[in-house]
């Protein structure tokens, strides 16, 4: 039942941990980390900063499998350097590929053709690039109230970069797709420990398939996909959260009939009608509940953490706002608990699936100052104040609350 | 890589391979807990899910990892573990 290649994959995650400092059963150690307020106190009670191998230290919430996240000071840029980019797996046998060795096939009931192409054949495909955000489905899982079960992420699963690679719509026409196919499916390396585990295998929308922005990435941000994040390439699915975004792609197959499977039904779900979701996957939508797709309008304050000490006076506040790829129209900030709004600066625009950055000058007092934050994008959508619960805990985009002390 | 791999191997003879493991809370179940659970996944999902789960909702999730992740567990282990976590990790 356990693999040869799972027990390599143990020992290689411990070690990495090993060399990376000695992570200990220690409160001065997780004190120190900076985990999310509100995360569940057994988070606490064990959680270190951890250092994969080509990474700087993550909040390692796990270790096998590896699941990473960014503590906020590393999203004080709007591309997230590829050492500081969180990680999440589900199955704990991570193969190492070689590039030499990698091929991806491509074929199903649903292609005219079957065909694999290497590492090199998809390099010398046209290549295009594309600035987006990857965010796991269950970013800030931990701060549901009431709490969820799951990896129980504060503010950090997630990352934006700049996605090199060839289109899934270009991959997809050197089979030719048949008239009756709904579904793209795709499975990556990683695999489960015990057999009967369902592998992680994904499927999006044909129509989300083909878009121009669907690529299969082999670059990011100008350099290999670290492993951790899917070397040799990924899929890139820019406005939809990450669990569509299969790492170490080797299989594309093109489907007539939904895909069915653990990880589509019942993982990675949500209510239908509680969100404004407008991107539909509707193959999938099983009442009462449909698949998680694009993310929704979002905000994050990077400047500061909550309870952070400032000097009276003038105080810069800033941060990232995104969504799942209408753009952000604006970013409002209230200093007196949301009675009023005034709209901050906005940074750079590196594209509609990117984080856009955004500052906020306030004048601080003595005392306890509030900071709310509600982001804006371009149809319309605003955050709430309270949360939508759900099950899974997905999609919190909760206004933050935060007090400056001066 | 090659490099990366010796670094690796001479750090886990110098260390116990328990080093970088979750220490679970000694109570009756524990061997359980750690004989079946860690064999694919690390024991932290455990505290990291606590201490907000009851009873039925820790059984719930060992149901899970039996019936949804093939877990090989018989079922008066899975009882034994339900038990544990309920009682060390639950509320």
């Amino acid at each position: 039942m356990i693999t040869r290649r799972h027990l390599l994959a143990t020992a290689g995650a411990g070690a990495a941990l090993a060399v990376s400092g000695l992570p200990k059963f220690s409160e001065s150690l997780a004190a120190s980390v900076g985990t999310s307020p509100g995360v569940p106190e057994g988070v606490n009670s064990y959680v270190t900063m951890g250092t994969l191998p080509g990474k700087k230290p993550l909040i390692q919430l796990s270790d096998r499998p590896p699941n990473f996240e960014s503590p906020i000071e590393y999203f004080r840029t709007p591309i997230t350097p590829n050492d500081q980019f969180f990680v999440r797996y589900h199955l704990a046998d991570i193969p190492e590929i070689k590039a030499e060795n990698y091929k991806i096939s491509v074929g199903g009931d649903g292609a005219n053709g079957q065909v694999e192409l290497t590492l090199d054949d998809l390099k010398k495909m046209p290549a295009v690039e594309v600035v987006a955000v990857n965010q796991c489905s269950g970013n800030r899982r931990g701060l549901s109230k009431p709490h969820v079960a799951g990896v129980e992420w504060g503010y950090g699963a997630m990352g934006c970069a700049r996605w090199k690679g060839a289109k899934l719509k270009d991959v997809l026409d050197k089979v030719g797709l048949k008239k009756e196919t709904i579904e793209i499916s795709f499975n990556g390396a990683d695999g489960p420990v015990v057999d009967k585990t369902p592998d992680f295998i994904k499927s999006i929308p044909v129509w989300k398939a083909i878009d121009e922005s669907t690529i299969i990435a082999y670059e990011m941000n100008g350099a290999p996909l670290p492993h951790f994040n899917g070397f040799p390439a990924r899929l890139v699915v820019p406005g939809w959260t990450g669990t569509y975004w299969m790492k170490h792609l080797i299989t594309i197959t093109a489907l007539t009939k939904p895909l069915t499977g653990f990880w589509m039904n019942p993982a990675y779900r949500i209510p239908i009608g509680i969100f404004p979701i407008a991107q539909r996957f509707t193959s999938q939508e099983y009442a009462p509940n449909t698949p998680i797709t694009e993310m929704v309008v979002n905000s994050l304050i990077t400047s500061h953490r909550d309870g952070a000490k400032v000097s009276a006076g003038k105080v810069t506040v800033s941060g990232m706002a995104w969504d799942g790829g209408y753009g952000i129209r604006s970013v409002s900030v209230s200093t007196d608990g949301g009675k009023s709004w005034s709209s901050a600066a906005l940074g750079q625009d590196l594209g509609r699936y990117a984080l856009r950055p955004w500052s906020f000058d306030l004048t601080a007092k003595r005392g306890a100052n509030t900071v709310m934050v509600n982001a804006t994008n371009k149809i319309g959508q605003g955050q709430v104040s309270d949360l939508i619960f759900n099950g899974a805990g997905y999609h919190n985009n909760v206004m933050q609350n935060i007090t400056l002390t001066a | 890589m090659r490099t990366f791999v010796i670094a690796i191997a001479a750090a886990l003879i110098a260390l116990p391979a328990a080093a970088a493991e979750v220490q679970l809370k000694k109570a009756d179940g524990v061997d359980k807990v750690e004989g079946n659970c860690a064999a694919c996944h690390t024991l932290a999902y455990i505290p990291m899910n606590s201490p907000f789960l009851n009873a039925a909702g820790w059984t719930t999730e060992v149901t899970k990892m039996i019936k949804a992740f093939g877990a090989p567990i018989d079922d008066a282990d899975a009882k034994t573990i339900a038990d544990y976590l309920t009682k060390n990790y639950g509320t």
